[in-house]
């Protein structure tokens, strides 16, 4: 069984992004395959580096690179919501001028296209959406 | 092919269950979960409506969500099961598609 999770709300403003996050890691938990999380809208928000929330906080960024990290997890963002608010990899910083160290991608997170989500739809047996 | 419907909105703010249940089959089974957790509640409108479909269409509720709003399981309506996020995982996988009432 492969599943594939869409996330549409940033950290800290739904529990979408929490909730996603809680089943994802039950799913692998359970040795249930997660073919690809991806991100999409202010979802996109999950995969920014430079969130410090306080320390007596949840980091859900960090959780979610955490979490890729263990479980080799494949964490897509949509490049066109990113470019939106501001999620860059080194390359688009580059390409759009944004100057060194520009690039705010966190770790186990990567920016891709729509034709991703489709391909996740198509790949997974299941595809569950969490959003508002 | 059965449809897991997953509602994450309170039946007393938004009409995402009552929209769900007006298209839940019998042998589908509906999951409530962030603030849809408020749906489960015994002695409510929506209650009566749960009580009418139970058992054509199987309730679950997830427990962590009602605990973070501070209802606990006494508060439940009959015919609605609690159930953890590995019984949401369950869920998912015994049902042969999943829809979100976002």
């Amino acid at each position: 069984m492969k599943l594939s999770i869409l996330v549409n709300e940033g950290p800290y403003t739904h529990q979408a992004a929490d909730s996603a996050y809680q089943f994802t890691k039950a799913a692998l938990d359970k040795g249930v395959e997660i073919f690809r999380v991806f991100f999409y809208h202010d979802g996109v928000n999950n995969g920014t580096r430079l969130t410090v929330p306080p320390q007596d906080d949840r980091n859900i960024q960090k959780n979610w690179s955490d979490l890729a990290e263990k479980h080799k997890l494949d964490l897509v963002v949509c490049i066109a919501a990113a470019q939106r608010r501001g999620i860059l990899d080194e390359g688009e910083a580059k390409r759009h001028g944004k100057g060194e160290g520009a690039a705010n991608i966190a770790p186990g997170f990567r920016i891709s296209g729509l034709g991703q989500l489709i391909e996740a739809g198509i790949e997974a047996d299941r595809l569950v959406v969490f959003g508002d | 092919m059965t449809t897991l419907h997953i509602v994450n909105k309170s039946p007393f703010e938004k009409n995402a269950m009552e929209s769900c249940l007006g298209h839940a089959l019998d042998g589908d089974a509906i999951l409530l979960f962030e603030d849809g957790v408020y749906g489960a509640l015994s002695n409510t409108r929506i209650a009566n409506e749960i009580s009418r479909r139970a058992g054509a269409v199987k309730f679950f509720v997830l427990g962590p969500d009602l605990n973070a709003r501070g209802l606990g399981d006494g508060r439940i309506a009959d015919g609605i099961t609690v159930v953890d996020y590995s019984g949401f995982v369950d869920l998912v996988t015994t049902h042969g598609r999943t829809q979100s009432w976002l």
